[in-house]
């Protein structure tokens, strides 16, 4: 019995609390990549650079408020100077529709023509990012580090094996409960929201009924903003921000919005966490999680790792494959194939 | 004058023209129904009073104020309301989302409005919390006709609202839209159906090859030998 | 001006910018940008017969830029005898079963009638296949890393000519594009560019850890090359009578003459390539292929297998790719897995299509010698820009040195702005599409 609390607690530190706090920053980040593909219909590579500008303007205030003096501790100052990097996200979303995307839309271009023109804004942040910050690692989580650390939760439990629970981790989880809690009220409560649904599910009609499509597109970039600030800040604050790695979230981020279905919100949260689970669970090494649960006779010489942590991204590109195979509109039923 | 008259309508999708000087028109309280064989231009006449499509001559009227130049939207609110033939529900949302979004630039409380189409159509509001998508052909008719009534509309266009129903279903349909009239309303509508719709017209019009075949009122019409022999099949 | 005009006139500009390179710059400068700018041409042409003809939007570049780097390696370096023999039959085995494995799954999932019997007997043979597979392969695996491994651990490679590379970089390309294709193509255009962002990933991320294969980021340097080595050059007698003749040093003239050589090795493929896309592009293939690009629906309704002749475009340009990475590969003597960055092989050449003119052959060239040359000469712009902006500023200032520091990122972003503006302003490029 206590072999077997020993492993589910080892399970629970190295994979489920790992795979939740990544999954829930997968999911806002998909969250905003699928509500620019409902209403815009195009998939925005822009969209990791973004999360990399958001980071950076928070960044910069976290900075200020900590050479100001100011402090929340135990929670790390960042949270504090989010709203500034939320603003400045917005701002920017809402300046580059209107001097890129707008004219496209007016012209009534195919969808791959945006799909180019974001390529070209990522480039533009990206480098810009790049060029104010620089491409280096820039650490700027502070205040209290854990919630429990490994040792309390021994000496708690009496166990072998500690829980050690983050303080980003926690912030992560109940943040993205938040965030998308209120982003589905206001979806299905507010006019605003619905008019967005609206448009989505049936540009035409929405647009006889009197709805206006440029009003609903610069809610739709608030919205992709405020996810794309707060998920990227959430996950420099878990790992570290560096402005490429944000570049190559991309990837698990689109195969979370696709799996769930392109266009369908739930769906992004869905494919979140199957991505981050997935990408935990094959690149963890079971190896001690083997030996509290077998006799000892039989624990495994190897580490019992299903793929080497240097290809866990394959795996969000592996699902992405069987997804498209099986399913191309995703789990719940997308706008996709 | 009527209350929404189409004068001299000329024009099409950029390329030839579709429309050669038609005229159409409807009084408040009226059905007027269009019909002829495919290609004649039913629904490009439907559009253009709608302001679909840019006319390169003649005008539109609404209570004898001009309209030719405004977009759908500024029609809309207008005073007229239009239920396109396919894609007319928003699938993903509920019954009673796709009427208040009918309803979205109203303003003031849409909630009686709701309720007199609850009433007209009572299968709604047993269904108002399912997404559209998952009704039936002739439910979702209804919530189509539903949603365009909840800007309380002067004129209420259908294009051919009965494409893929059943009879009964049209039958009830057509029960429906003549209780719409009665309550005022100006209807004017494209059908396939031609005999069951000038059945309930007070109007209608033949459109042959984009210009005015036949107009007369709908009884007429289905008596005239001529119009039975080519356009009803006899 | 008539295009052919502007054509000729804007190829005289590039090539004056190049000369101009050489008299103010310096000779060899000018031709290393010269070979890089025929290597970046032979890409953004591949690109091109994705795009310009078919409408595929890949943004897996690099990945098969980097296939074509690895068939570099397989092809040229001797092999590792002692290693061969410590694993090469277990990796063999390996390689085998990983093939049967898959194809077991393949033609479980044809045969089958779809339901839980399919599923089940398809996720058996995959795990019963990988764990045979780790059997053979992780020993082996450590058996060739334990060979010598600062100087190889590796299977080293068939010991052939590199310029055989050329070709088995293309089939590489080609093979992986095949499978990327079947499984994107005939989907809505962004599964395909989030597919090959995808794929170019992984290959890049297997390049880097199957050491096995590739020595991974200990990188596989002194690849054979095949033109003369500088150091022969300048030892030999008509070679320093030449150089004299010319009034240069025999070093000076040993590069110019290497590179000039690559030049011309280049110059070859690449004109052997344009005319087969030419071919391509004038024949009813060629028609019909834009005549789908142009209106898919009306296509598909008269027939036409849309997905098929996309597969088929997508294999062709992906392998033309791959050509260009063996070449590239070939030209800098080395492969270095961490080399390959996104940004600098899949979307400026993206920016080289667009900027040169999508679906022009002959503009996708001028793009690729255009934007690689704006990209090598941006560098040194951007630190005088710099250095200009900056100068009134203390010598010591953070600004002034942040300034200088970050001056290589102008470069991201004035590739953005060039792709933004001129796909706003002039969508069909320099020399448009006829």
């Amino acid at each position: 019995m206590v072999d077997f609390l020993n492993a589910f607690a080892l399970l629970s530190n190295f994979v489920i609390v790992p795979a939740m706090t990544y999954g829930s920053q997968l999911a806002l980040g998909a969250l905003g990549v699928t509500l620019v593909y409902g209403i815009l219909r195009f998939s925005n590579f822009a969209h990791g650079d973004t999360m990399a500008f958001g980071t950076m303007v928070t960044i910069f205030a976290t900075w200020g408020l900590q050479s100001a003096g100011v402090s929340i501790h135990p929670l790390p100052t960042a949270l504090l100077a989010l709203p500034v990097g939320i603003a400045a996200t917005v701002a920017l979303c809402l300046v580059i529709d209107r001097s890129v995307y707008k004219f496209y839309r007016k012209s009534r271009s195919v969808p791959v023509v945006f799909l180019i023109a974001s390529v070209g804004v990522m480039f533009v942040l990206n480098g810009v990012v790049r060029f104010i910050i620089g491409p280096g690692d820039q650490r700027f989580a502070d205040g209290e580090r854990f919630i429990i650390k490994a040792k309390a939760f021994k000496k708690l439990t009496g166990l072998n094996e500690g829980i050690a629970f983050k303080t980003s981790q926690g912030l992560t989880i109940v943040t993205a409960i938040i965030v998308v809690a209120a982003l589905f009220w206001f979806l299905n409560r507010t006019r605003s929201g619905k008019s967005m649904r609206a448009y989505s599910d049936n540009e035409d009609l929405a647009r006889l009924s009197g709805i206006n499509p440029e009003r609903v597109v610069m809610i739709t970039w608030t919205l992709a903003a405020v996810l794309a600030t707060i998920a990227g800040v959430l996950y420099g604050l878990d790992k570290s921000f560096k402005p490429f790695t944000y570049f190559q979230l991309l990837l698990p981020i689109f195969a979370s919005a696709i799996v769930g279905g392109l266009g369908n919100p739930l769906g992004a949260i869905a494919g979140g966490f199957v991505i981050a689970f997935s990408e935990v669970v094959v690149a963890y090494a079971y190896k001690k999680f083997l030996t509290y649960l077998v006799p000892e006779q039989w624990a495994p010489d190897s580490l019992v790792q299903l793929l080497s942590t240097d290809y866990k991204f394959a795996v969000s590109f592996v699902i992405l494959v069987l997804v498209l195979l099986i399913r191309p509109t995703g789990i719940f039923k997308g706008k996709g194939a | 004058m009527s209350y929404l008259s189409g004068d001299n309508m000329t024009g099409g999708y950029g390329g030839a023209d579709i429309l050669h000087g038609c005229n159409i028109s409807v009084d408040l309280g009226e059905i007027a129904v269009i019909v002829g064989p495919n290609g004649a231009g039913k629904s490009t006449a439907m559009k253009a009073i709608f302001g679909m499509l840019d006319l390169r001559e003649g005008s539109v009227t609404l209570n004898g104020e001009e309209i030719t130049g405004l977009s759908p939207q500024d029609r809309v609110a207008k005073g007229m309301s239009f239920v396109p033939q396919t894609n007319n529900v928003f699938t993903t949302m509920t019954v009673e989302e796709n009427l208040e979004m009918g309803a979205f630039i109203r303003t003031d409380d849409i909630s009686a409005t709701m309720e007199q189409v609850y009433e007209l159509f009572p299968i709604l509001k047993d269904k108002r919390n399912q997404p559209a998508g998952e009704l039936s052909g002739g439910q979702r008719q209804q919530v189509a006709v539903g949603r365009a009534l909840m800007t309380q509309p002067k004129l209420l266009m259908l294009d051919e609202p009965t494409a893929g129903v059943s009879p009964i279903v049209m039958d009830e349909l057509f029960d429906r839209i003549i209780e719409v009239a009665k309550a005022g309303i100006a209807i004017l509508m494209v059908e396939q159906n031609a005999r069951q719709a000038l059945n309930i017209a007070d109007k209608g019009y033949v459109l042959v090859q984009g210009r005015n075949g036949y107009t007369d009122t709908g009884e007429a019409l289905l008596a005239n030998p001529e119009v039975r022999k080519a356009f009803l099949g006899g | 001006m008539n295009s052919s005009t502007r054509t000729i006139a804007l190829f005289t500009a590039m090539a004056a910018a190049l000369v101009a390179v050489g008299v103010f710059q310096s000779w060899p400068l000018a031709l290393a940008i010269l070979n890089l700018c025929l290597i970046s041409a032979i890409m953004s042409l591949g690109v091109n017969i994705q795009w310009g003809y078919a409408g595929l939007f890949n943004v897996g570049v690099m990945g098969f830029t980097a296939l074509g780097g690895l068939a570099g390696v397989l092809i040229s370096v001797p092999p590792v005898t002692e290693a061969l023999q410590a694993g090469g039959f277990g990796i063999f085995i390996a390689l085998v079963l990983i093939s049967l494995t898959i194809a077991g799954a393949i033609l479980i999932y044809k045969r089958l009638p779809a339901g839980k019997a399919r599923n089940f007997s398809m996720i058996g043979v995959i795990v019963i296949g990988y764990f045979l597979t780790r059997y053979f392969f992780f020993p082996a695996v450590d058996a060739i890393e334990a060979v010598d491994s600062a100087r190889t651990g590796y299977l080293g490679g068939l010991g052939l000519p590199i310029i055989f590379s050329w070709v088995v970089g293309g089939v590489f390309a080609a093979a992986v594009a095949w499978v990327v294709g079947k499984i994107a193509l005939g989907l809505r255009s962004d599964y395909l560019a989030i597919a090959t962002l995808g794929i170019s990933e992984i290959i890049i991320a297997v390049l880097k850890n199957e050491d096995w294969m590739t020595r991974g980021v200990k990188n596989v340097s002194g690849l054979p090359r095949p033109v003369p080595y500088e150091i022969d050059l300048q030892q030999t007698l008509w070679f320093q009578d030449w150089a004299s003749y010319l009034g240069m040093s025999p070093v000076d003239f040993s590069s110019v003459f290497v590179k000039l050589c690559y030049a011309g090795l280049f110059t070859v493929v690449l004109l052997i390539l344009l005319w087969f896309s030419e071919r391509a592009l004038h024949s009813p293939w060629g028609r019909m292929m834009r005549a789908i690009r142009d209106n898919e629906l009306s296509s598909a309704a008269m027939g036409k297998n849309i997905k098929g002749r996309h597969l088929q475009v997508f294999v062709l340009g992906s392998a033309v790719i791959g050509i260009a990475g063996a070449m590239l590969t070939t030209l800098d003597g080395q492969f270095t897995p961490a080399s390959y960055q996104p940004l600098r092989f899949t979307f400026i050449v993206w920016v080289m299509v667009i900027v040169g003119g999508s679906g022009n052959n002959l503009g996708a060239i001028l793009g690729g010698f255009l934007i690689w040359f704006v990209w090598v000469e941006a560098e040194p712009f951007g630190l005088w820009l710099m250095d200009v902006l900056s100068s009134g500023m203390a010598e010591d200032s953070d600004l002034r040195k942040h300034l200088l520091n970050s001056a290589a990122h102008m470069r991201l972003m004035t590739m953005g702005l060039i792709l933004l503006l001129v796909l706003r302003f002039s969508p069909r490029g320099l020399i448009p599409e006829k």
